[in-house]
């Protein structure tokens, strides 16, 4: 129903971060004193208004607003309106976007302070806010598509924020050519839409989807599940992510872990009635979904680059959360449930992560930190529980979330499930596996610092924010399932939860799964934890790890399959074109009319001859025309 | 002013302001420059005042005139606008003071003097006009070559190293297109003659005929190949980096932006209308050549080292978008197509003018010669970025919309064309962002770089730029630069001028605001596209 009130305002959600990175862009030096503080204020003023929106849909009997703004593009059969959708689905990201986001802001005030270009970082985060908001806000999937491709811009803009390193520009390049493969899926599945529905509005696409063949729909489900690959990095475009890690830590903690990854899970989600009718495309997602679960944990085991383990980590995590949207009506809610936790404790990470960076010169190699804990208490206190949360230690958020999981793995009761639940709960102990390792590196054992590291602890501009995600990573689980469950908020998107007929009691799953992250946190000390860690990686090291510390080969892969022929055939063809097509004509112009290098060379005379032609043309026209017209 | 001479006034006023100019005594160069600027000024408020006149719902031609012309032939001056002419007029008009502006400096250093450029541009602007409004077929033939002249002599006296055999070339391949046409105007004559025992050229009048489907046929070719040429599609587009590489840049801006374009609204308004039959026959055709387009001009565009010659060839692979739109004959695809015409002007005229500025800055066209330049001149980088990401056809910016309308509304009716048109998204960015950061990206290196702390920082960037006039001893100097070790500096490069800042910011302005509201124009061109459609015999779902 049309919104009223505060929520016929929520397009201010958009235009606050918007104007915040205009006027820093196009500002100028001049909004460098204050140019932090205005983009901070208008992702909390964004919040603010978030939060009271949500009141405001909670107390609404449908709980579902729409803003119509303005025609966007009509031209024959296709009417495109920018609008937005306010419901619960987007609501809750609407919360998370501005919530961390706002704490990100405010950490960058500290983490930036010595940066000359703080301004024009700020502007960046603005622009991406107001990108995501307007991905997850927009009422149709053009909408979603300009702020999906919008965030793909502020992400490439942030990864190459210091331009000056090749790596960074080369990571944020090779981000937005994978995000683009991705998009051209995306881009396609609104083309289907509207050949077959002629619309693109979430509303008609879902209200008539129903009416189409089985295999348009599994086609709709798989281009759009290829542009959630490319967000999301997901198997077979995750190579992207790790990379992207060249970017301040803070863009890693908001954009790379808690909000923009993770709209593939919510483009999923938010398409659930489209997957709802196709259960091929639904086990695609749960393929892809689990292999990535693997391939990220796996790959997190060998890295010694603290944020490359947590970028690993996360494309790991949002396997788990494509996981479950793929399992359909069983799964959405759980995986929604694991995103906003995940939103909490890996933003909180990657900002300890930053802290600890901070206080060793930028450095990110593992190898070179160790007893950082009493140095760090607070760093190593938020990122405990972070730690302890993204395990899945006990009653901590992580625990419920991920156990809800492969519970609705489990629930399937064929031998499908039994595949996934033992894939998500072996991903369990390489999570533990993983994460106690970097634990154990940085915090624990000998201090290997570099010459001339000090380490001390952050200001407090930067401690509060992990502070208060801390909190929220010990908190949110059980909030989200038992407390205020988010399945009963989210009951008029996806409809009334069904009593699922557990297969394998709650209790056990939750006590198996206890089990296995313990025996991962126990390698981890076998391996790690007990011995001496070296300064530098050892170099004999067995095939498996070798294959982990290339992630599996992925890069390898793309560099043998697309980027070296696309450089023979970019390298042929422009030979080609030069020599073949160009020689081609070049030489039937020489056979034809004399000698073109002769013309070439004889401006003069050509222009002379070309005035002979033209006059030679008109008594053409001029002797035709009087023979059509005697004759 | 009556409404009916605004068109008229669009190719008179810059016509006289041509000659005014050529007349104009060597040495007074910058009021060659002040009058030019002051006439193309005139024209863009022509161009806005037709489009107020002019009514949506309306006549498909609207501000008509018709003078007897050639009466023995039935041939007469009759000029008129529907949608899309207009839009292109105020393409036009928007274009010529911003590359007045941004050619500032192009030809002061040149031997040849200054006011003849100007002359020449202003010429060229009245020919541009023309052809865009002339509503017979013989008036759009001779504006369609007469074009040339202007165009031929920017870029054979004002161009780069290799001007003069980019200039014949382009002179050859748009002259066998013409001569083509011509063949194919007189044998509409001769058809219009035998069926209304009056000949005619008036588009209205021939738009009735009942031609029979292999005249059709042939008629259609001699016009398709000459707007091939002009638009161009592969095969028929090695002309097109050579002119675009060598002309000077605010003649590249001209002959990208609006020239080729001629070739594109000549399908939609010469052969789709006169031969529908023969276009519905060779669609298929014309979609492989489109569509091969897209993806082989990506790829060299990809391989290019000089930034004009991947310009061009971007624009190419632009041209091959444009073409599917227009020949997949659905509303959305067609009016698509017409706003294409439209933002690729805008957008590669913006690339086009920043790669320019680059280029004057450092005196090289090879990407090879520029690194990190980002950290010296941010404007001129942002205003690269944007340009590039119009180009690329980011959502936000202009071009996203056109590239949407063009791919969504051809896949209903050509799935496997549009899909395989999508993938060349995927290559635009990377010939794109490649390009951006080998120049903008990294530590800085290149021409660019400080060599001798103790030279002074001239002012290469404050306007004095040579442009490519002096191509020949930048050209060595650049290689002599490029061999030397890349080491540790800073670099030489003052950020955009005030004028520079002109020139850009009113086309960032019009491609982001065209990219957030497109509707007005979209609402100008679609009357005119669906009756583009209905005279193909309508097979619009």
């Amino acid at each position: 129903m049309p919104a009223e009130g505060l929520l016929a305002a929520s397009w201010l959600l958009i235009a606050l971060p918007l104007a915040g990175a205009a006027v820093l862009l196009l500002g100028g030096r001049r909004t460098d004193r204050w140019g932090h503080l205005l983009g901070t204020a208008t992702v909390v003023a964004a919040f603010v208004l978030a939060v009271a929106c949500t009141v405001q849909l909670a107390g609404l009997e449908e709980r579902s607003a729409d803003v119509e703004l303005f025609t966007f593009i009509s031209s024959g059969q296709l009417d495109v309106t920018a609008g937005l959708l306010y419901d619960p689905l987007s609501a809750i990201f609407a919360l998370l976007i501005t919530g961390v986001g706002s704490l990100i802001h405010v950490y960058s005030i500290g983490y930036m302070a010595h940066d000359p270009a703080r301004r024009r970082f700020f502007a960046y985060l603005n622009l991406f806010v107001a990108a995501m908001l307007l991905l997850v806000l927009g009422n149709s999937f053009v909408a979603l598509y300009v702020g999906w491709e919008g965030v793909g811009l502020a992400s490439y803009l942030l990864i190459a924020f210091w331009y000056t390193r090749p790596a960074a520009a080369t990571a944020a390049k090779k981000a937005f050519i994978m995000n683009r493969v991705g998009d051209v899926g995306l881009a396609i599945a609104i083309f289907v839409m509207f050949a077959q529905l002629g619309t693109t509005s979430y509303a008609g696409v879902f209200g008539s989807v129903g009416t189409l063949a089985g295999g348009t729909i599994t086609a709709i489900g798989l281009l759009l599940l290829l542009g959630a690959c490319g967000k999301s990095g997901q198997f077979p475009l995750q190579a992207w992510l790790p990379d992207a890690m060249e970017g301040p830590t803070p863009v890693s903690a908001l954009i790379h872990a808690a909000t923009m990854v993770t709209a593939g899970v919510y483009l999923i989600a938010r398409s659930a009635p489209i997957y709802d009718l196709t259960p091929t495309a639904r086990a695609v997602v749960l393929a892809i979904g689990a292999l990535t679960l693997l391939i990220g944990a796996i790959a997190g085991c060998a890295y010694d680059d603290i944020k490359k383990v947590l970028a690993y980590s996360t494309v790991s995590q949002i396997g788990y959360m494509f996981l479950a949207v793929g399992l359909g009506p069983a799964g959405y809610v759980a995986g929604l449930a694991h995103l906003l936790a995940h939103g909490f404790f890996k933003a909180g990470l990657f900002l300890g992560a930053g802290s600890v960076m901070h206080a060793m010169n930028d450095g990110v190699d593992m190898r070179r930190f160790g007893a950082l804990w009493r140095k760090l208490p607070v760093t190593f206190g938020t990122f405990g529980l972070g730690y302890l949360a993204l395990i899945g230690f006990p009653f901590l958020s992580g625990y419920f979330t991920k156990d809800a999981i492969i519970e609705a793995a489990l629930d399937r009761d064929d031998v499908w499930g039994w595949v996934l639940g033992g894939v998500a709960v072996l991903g369990a102990g390489l999570t533990a596996f993983y994460m106690t390792r970097l634990m154990l590196m940085t915090f624990f054992g000998r201090a290997r610092w570099e010459d001339g590291v000090h380490p001390h602890e952050s200001p407090s501009v930067m401690t509060a924010p992990m502070v208060v995600l801390a909190v929220g990573s010990v908190f949110s689980g059980a909030l989200l399932v038992s407390v205020f469950p988010l399945s009963g908020w989210l009951e008029p998107v996806f409809g009334e939860p069904a009593e699922a007929a557990h297969v394998v009691a709650p209790a056990l799953i939750g006590l198996v799964v206890t089990v296995v992250m313990l025996l991962g946190v126990l390698a981890a000390w076998l391996f790690v934890g007990r011995r001496e860690v070296p300064v530098t990686a050892p170099a004999r090291v067995s095939p498996v790890t070798r294959a982990a510390r290339n992630a599996l080969y992925a890069d390898a892969v793309n560099e043998s399959l697309f980027m070296r022929p696309g450089q023979w055939l970019t390298r042929a063809l422009v030979w080609l074109d030069n020599r073949g097509v160009d020689g081609a004509v070049n030489g039937l112009a020489a056979g034809l009319g004399g000698t073109s290098s002769r013309l070439a060379r004889t401006q003069t005379g050509f222009v002379r001859s070309y005035a002979l032609g033209m006059l030679g043309g008109a008594v053409l026209v001029a002797g035709a025309l009087l023979a059509v017209t005697s004759g | 002013m009556s409404a009916s001479l605004y068109l008229v006034a669009m190719i008179v006023i810059p016509a006289i302001g041509a000659a005014a100019v050529a007349a104009l005594p060597r040495e007074r160069g910058l009021l060659a420059k002040q009058v030019t600027l002051g006439v193309s000024l005139v024209v863009l408020l022509l161009a806005v005042l037709a489009t107020a006149a002019f009514d949506v719902d309306g006549d498909r031609f609207q501000l008509t005139t018709s003078v007897s012309w050639i009466p023995d032939f039935g041939a007469e001056f009759a000029l008129g606008v529907d949608g899309i002419a207009l839009v292109m007029l105020l393409l036009i008009g928007v274009l010529v003071p911003l590359v007045v502006t941004a050619s500032w400096h192009e030809a002061d250093a040149g031997p040849r003097p200054t006011r003849v450029f100007f002359a020449w541009l202003l010429l060229l602007e009245a020919m541009m006009v023309g052809v865009f409004v002339a509503t017979d077929v013989l008036l759009f033939y001779v504006f369609f070559e007469a074009m040339l002249v202007p165009m031929y002599f920017l870029i054979g006296s004002f161009g780069g190293p290799r001007r003069q055999y980019a200039a014949v070339k382009f002179f050859l391949y748009s002259l066998v297109g013409g001569l083509i046409m011509l063949a194919a105007v007189i044998g509409l004559y001769v058809v219009s003659t035998s069926q209304l025992g009056e000949g005619t050229f008036a588009f209205d009048a021939l738009r009735q005929l009942d031609i029979d489907p292999e005249v059709q046929k042939l008629l259609f070719l001699g016009f398709f190949v000459a707007f091939a040429i002009k638009a161009p599609l592969v095969p028929f587009h090695t002309w097109l980096p050579d002119s675009g590489a060598e002309a000077p840049i605010g003649g590249a801006v001209l002959l990208v932006g609006v020239l080729d374009k001629v070739g594109t609204f000549g399908f939609l308004r010469y052969c789709l209308p006169l031969f529908p039959d023969a276009s519905r026959f060779f669609a298929p055709f014309v979609l492989v050549l489109a569509v091969v387009g897209i993806l082989y001009a990506a790829l060299l565009a990809m391989g290019q080292t000089d930034m004009k010659r991947l310009v061009s060839y971007t624009s190419i692979s632009h041209f091959g978008f444009i073409a599917l739109g227009i020949f997949a004959f659905t509303t959305e695809a067609g009016t698509g197509a017409v706003l294409y015409m439209v933002n690729h002007g805008l957008a590669t005229g913006l690339l086009f003018i920043v790669v320019g500025m680059l280029i004057g800055r450092g005196g090289s066209r090879q990407i090879g010669d520029y690194g990190g330049v980002a950290a010296k001149a941010p404007l001129l980088a942002g205003a690269f970025l944007v340009a590039g990401l119009a180009s690329l056809a980011l959502p936000g910016t202009n071009s996203f919309v056109s590239e949407f309308l063009v791919l969504i509304g051809s896949f209903p009716e050509r799935p496997v064309f549009t899909i395989v048109a999508t993938v060349g998204i995927i290559l635009a960015a990377l010939y794109i962002l490649l390009m951006y950061q080998r120049t903008m990206h990294g530590p800085p290196r290149g021409v660019l770089l400080q060599q001798d702390p103790a030279e002074p920082l001239s002012g290469t960037g404050t306007g004095t730029g040579t442009g490519t006039g002096t191509g020949g001893a930048t050209a060595a100097s650049a290689t002599a630069t490029a061999t030397r070790p890349a080491a540790p500096g800073t670099l030489r490069v003052l950020d955009l001028s005030r004028r520079e800042l002109a020139v850009v910011a009113p086309l960032i302005a019009l491609i982001i605001g065209l990219g957030v509201y497109p509707q007005p124009l979209l609402d100008l061109i679609e009357p005119a596209v669906s009756a583009t459609i209905s005279d193909l015999g309508g097979t619009d779902r």
